[in-house]
């Protein structure tokens, strides 16, 4: 009986609300109801839609580009955690969009399965993510000028923590050691070059080599903070490295995240991709208190995914894809598109704005779009 | 051993280093060593550096000893009495000169209150933290830092008698403020400077509170009724130049009427204010357009043949004439030579300037503001004892600024107006704000100098009693006359046919790249291409090779350069910057081909 109605109203309303509506509302709703309510959607729906020929993405960048006047520039931000330097306002928006290759401050937000994230066991669990350099589990390393030796004297209670043996040390730098051979005695690992004797420049190098030796926990996190956010335990870490993260027992795979756009790119995929930066800049925009449509924000990420690769708002991402020469010329580094362009004989359609502008014809774009013409 | 560097440089080792710098200070305080020497001991480094250079800020301190300054009041009254000057002060030690390296060793006191016998060094007054100008604000230290520097700045900007010997010089953009008066409140700085010579102020009238909503936004009142008693009146000045220059051949200008034939002759209306020698009268009432200095230049690039050429032997015009916008009364003409013996001629214009609706005015607290209108005198608001303001200044520019000197020299300068004296408002060192209050009291009038009035149009009586006093207020240089600019058609650029920019060649008003995304996003289309229709024109274009064709206005017909008389040829209608960019792109070797469709 009702699915009369849902037909009818099919062919106003995308499928994906009519799907909505019909989870919704009770079974036996009556037909007046039903048609009362679908003709709320459908006002509601329309005064929603953007007539042809609006200029979205002007309006998108405008209505971005002028709260953005009001950030405060260069807000280095402690995002509600202690400690934790994330990078905030006007930078990290640019770094967004120009979806540059290295955040300044990347970060992971580590969810937890049960029981880790009632908070038992969290800070060994953090720990154990945090990469480690051998440098932080020394007490002192030093060269025996008089045997021609590295002498290194581990810290015992920081292995019992990390639940590495210094028999594992050992191993490890034997396999990143070549031509030393490395020796433990009771308390002291000693290095000593094999064949004939090193010089001193040479040992000092080798020591300083070997203190950024990893050691244990997962390469790139390199601080780690346990903390408490509604209800549960989380772990916020700098540095990310998503693939490895992802694989480890006991973490929540669903609700990790990590806000670097190009590592998402490449493990979660492009939709994943598209939601970060969504939740980036409005976290940003959040934070300065300002205001503006989540659908502006959107239509740039939008635009950034929308070939399946992750394209920065740069002349080498989104902006070289524009099919006008000119457009591409008025934008930045003009000689060069030019010159690309004559080369191999490309040819200006002159379909959007900026070429038009330049040639003082009327835009394609508001009431330059409809054209007219008559019968003979 | 700690080392010792002189000027930079390493000279030697000391064992004792304390002792050694504590030796350095005395000899120096009883100058036996130059006064001009400066020494740290940096413990840390293990290091003296002993300074003795060029280029280094010092400032002069007071020598305190066991808590005690070493200037006494004793000294003080020789000072007075002039037996003792301030070289003598620093010969005998009591005053030396830091620079900022020793200042890092020295334990300064503000004031003597604060003394203790750890202080090794106090400031001479307070107010020598600041400079000539800061010190000028009245009551500074119940300012905010940034309206001090505000307020500093702004009386740089001042319009007042800036030299005596204004009449035979020929400055550039000379400002002169008519009836310039001596502040009421001053401060110490106003004594040493002998502000009383080169006033740059009047002592206005100022009531706090709104006008109607002319005074919004930072605007002003003003009383006509004041301005033509001579209030901000100004007058000013700008000479004019012309130099007979010699060219090689031995050609030269010539400074006179220029002859009918000279290329470029203006109309003889033009020329009319010029007497025989072709420089213009003292007197003479200009305006825009008018000659001031006849003048001719000989031609340009003159070759060989070109001498027995009529037509390329004219003189061209190079008058010197008022430019768009400007007028005036000449003033003073000068005719001399410059360094080579050529002829110089200057001509000093003379515009008076009465305050007009636009122009500038500031108090000394950073409170600048734009006169929003000029009020009959018979309109303004007027007090029980007739009083009427001078200038009504908005409430709102206060909260926000803090200029609670503002509000001080108001009442301050009431107390001085009524009570006949001038008030010290000396940054640090001030009348008490109780004590000029109680003044005011005694003469009859409400302490915290607020009055009565009534509103001038109806004569009602305010609700609110309006704060009124007087203020030290000053008239700066950025006039309206100078700046006013409008253009509907004017001038082009040679290049690109596009509008000329700035006043002075009545220039077009910008419509930028964000001003022309605001149409976009509007979807204003037609309107955007109507803006940007300054540089439209019309161009032939060839259908077959695409590139622009030519006219041929003698026969009155087109051709294409590469394809000849037999194509089809189309005018279309473009930018003129535009086809501009395919000529340089044609210049580069880049091919850049037209093809027309049609458009509907």
């Amino acid at each position: 009986m009702t699915n009369e109605i849902f037909k009818e109203y099919s062919k106003q309303l995308p499928g994906k609300i009519i799907d909505e509506v019909k989870a919704s509302v009770p079974k036996n709703i009556t037909k007046a109801k039903l048609k009362a309510i679908f003709k709320e959607i459908v006002e509601e729906y329309d005064s929603m839609n953007v007539a042809p020929g609006e200029c979205v993405g002007l309006v998108s960048a405008e209505s971005i580009g002028e709260p953005g006047t009001q950030m405060t520039l260069n807000t280095f931000h402690f995002a509600g955690v202690s400690e934790m330097n994330v990078t905030m306002g006007l930078p990290r928006i640019i770094e967004i969009l120009d979806c540059s290759k290295s955040p300044s401050t990347p970060m992971m937000e580590i969810h937890l399965k049960s029981p880790l994230n009632k908070g038992t066991g969290i800070k060994e669990f953090a720990e154990k993510i945090k990469e480690t350099k051998l440098k932080e589990c020394l007490k002192e390393i030093s060269v025996n000028i008089g045997n021609s030796t590295l002498e290194i004297s581990l810290d015992k209670n920081k292995l019992k923590i990390l639940r590495v043996t210094s028999a594992k040390i050992v191993k490890a730098l034997n396999t990143s050691l070549k031509g030393y051979g490395v020796r433990e005695t009771n308390d002291l690992i000693i290095i000593k070059p094999r064949g004939k004797e090193d010089t001193v420049f040479n040992l000092f190098k080798t020591k300083e080599k070997i203190k950024g030796m990893y050691v244990s926990g997962v390469k790139g996190i390199t601080q780690v903070l346990p903390v408490k956010k509604g209800d549960e335990y989380i772990i916020v870490t700098a540095g990310s490295n998503l693939k490895v993260i992802l694989e480890l027992e006991g973490i929540d795979p669903v609700n990790t995240t990590s806000n670097d756009i190009r590592e998402v790119a490449t493990v979660l995929g492009i939709e994943a991709v598209r939601e970060l930066i969504l939740a980036e800049v409005s976290k940003v925009i959040d934070v300065q208190g300002l205001n503006v449509d989540i659908r502006h924000i959107m239509l740039v990420a939008d635009t950034m995914t929308i070939s399946g690769n992750v394209k920065g708002i740069t002349r080498y991402g989104v902006v070289s894809e524009k099919s006008s020469v000119l457009a591409r010329a008025s934008f930045e580094t003009p000689l060069k598109h030019i010159m690309t362009a004559a080369i191999s004989g490309e040819r200006d359609t002159l379909n959007s704005v900026v070429e038009n502008v330049m040639l003082n014809q009327m835009i394609p774009i508001g009431s330059g779009l409809p054209k007219l013409t008559y019968g003979k | 051993m700690t080392e010792v560097y002189l000027n930079g440089k390493y000279v030697g080792d000391v064992e004792n280093p304390q002792e050694f710098v504590d030796h350095v200070v005395t000899e120096r305080r009883k100058n036996v060593l130059t006064n001009n020497l400066n020494v740290l001991y940096n413990e840390e480094r293990g290091e003296i550096f002993v300074e003795a250079g060029r280029g280094r800020l010092r400032r002069p301190l007071i020598i305190v000893k066991d808590g005690k300054p070493l200037l006494t009041e004793k000294h003080v009254m020789q000072l007075e009495k002039k037996e003792l000057t301030w070289g003598d002060l620093v010969k005998q030690g009591i005053i030396e000169y830091l620079d900022a390296l020793e200042e890092e060793s020295a334990y300064v006191a503000f004031t003597e209150d604060e003394l203790t016998p750890e202080h090794t060094h106090m400031d001479i007054s307070p107010l020598v933290q600041m400079g000539v100008c800061s010190s000028l604000v009245p009551f500074g230290d119940h300012n905010q830092s940034t309206r001090l520097n505000a307020g500093s700045k702004n009386q740089k900007q001042a319009l007042g008698l800036y030299i005596a010997n204004y009449l035979i010089r020929m400055d550039m953009d000379v400002n002169l403020l008519q009836s310039p008066q001596v502040p009421l409140v001053r401060t110490i700085m106003h004594d040493i400077a002998e502000y009383d010579r080169h006033p740059s102020g009047q002592n206005l009238i100022v009531a706090v509170m709104s006008y109607k909503g002319y005074n919004m936004e930072d605007a002003t009142v003003l009383n006509k009724g004041s301005i033509e008693r001579g209030l901000g009146r100004s007058t000013y000045y700008r000479p004019s130049v012309a130099e007979e220059l010699r060219y090689s051949g031995g050609l030269i200008d010539t400074v006179g009427v220029p002859d009918k034939e000279v290329k470029g002759y203006k109309t003889e209306k033009d020329y009319r204010f010029l007497e025989e020698d072709g420089i213009i009268y003292p007197g003479a009432a200009v305006a825009e357009g008018d000659v001031i200095i006849g003048k001719s230049s000989p031609p340009r690039f003159l070759s060989s043949m070109d001498e027995y050429n009529l037509a390329s032997n004219l003189r061209r015009e190079s008058s010197v004439t008022l430019k768009h916008g400007e007028k005036g009364v000449i003033d003073f003409v000068l005719i001399t030579e410059n360094e080579e013996g050529n002829k110089l001629v200057q001509v000093r214009i003379r515009d008076p300037r009465i305050p007009e609706v636009g122009d500038k005015f500031t108090s000394r607290h950073g409170q600048k503001g734009v006169v929003g209108i000029i009020v009959n005198h018979t309109d303004m608001p007027f007090s029980a004892s007739g009083i009427v303001p001078d200038l009504i200044f908005s409430p709102h520019g206060i909260p926000s600024r803090m200029t609670i000197a503002h509000l001080l020299e108001l009442v301050s300068g009431k107390m001085g107006a009524l009570g006949g004296r001038h008030i010290d408002g000396t940054t640090f060192d001030a009348e008490k704000e109780e004590d000029i209050r109680k003044e005011l009291l005694s003469l009859g009038f409400r302490e915290n100098g607020t009055e009565a009035m009534y509103n001038g149009m109806t004569g009602e009586k305010f609700n609110a009693r309006i704060y009124i006093g007087n203020m030290y207020y000053m008239k700066l240089k950025h006039m309206v006359a100078n700046k006013l600019h409008s253009r509907a058609r004017g001038p082009i650029q040679l290049l690109t046919r596009q509008p000329t920019e700035g006043r002075a060649k009545e220039g077009g008003l910008r419509l930028g790249e964000m001003e022309k995304d605001t149409f976009v996003a509007h979807g204003a289309s037609l309107l955007l291409k109507e803006r940007f229709d300054s540089d439209r024109t019309i161009v032939p274009v060839c259908e077959t090779c695409g590139i622009i064709a030519v006219k041929d206005e003698f026969k009155n017909r087109h051709f294409c350069p590469i394809c000849g008389d037999d194509t089809e040829i189309t005018n279309i209608e473009l930018a003129y910057a535009f086809k501009l960019i395919l000529d340089e792109f044609k210049s580069l070797c880049i091919y850049p081909k037209l093809e027309l469709k049609s458009k509907y």
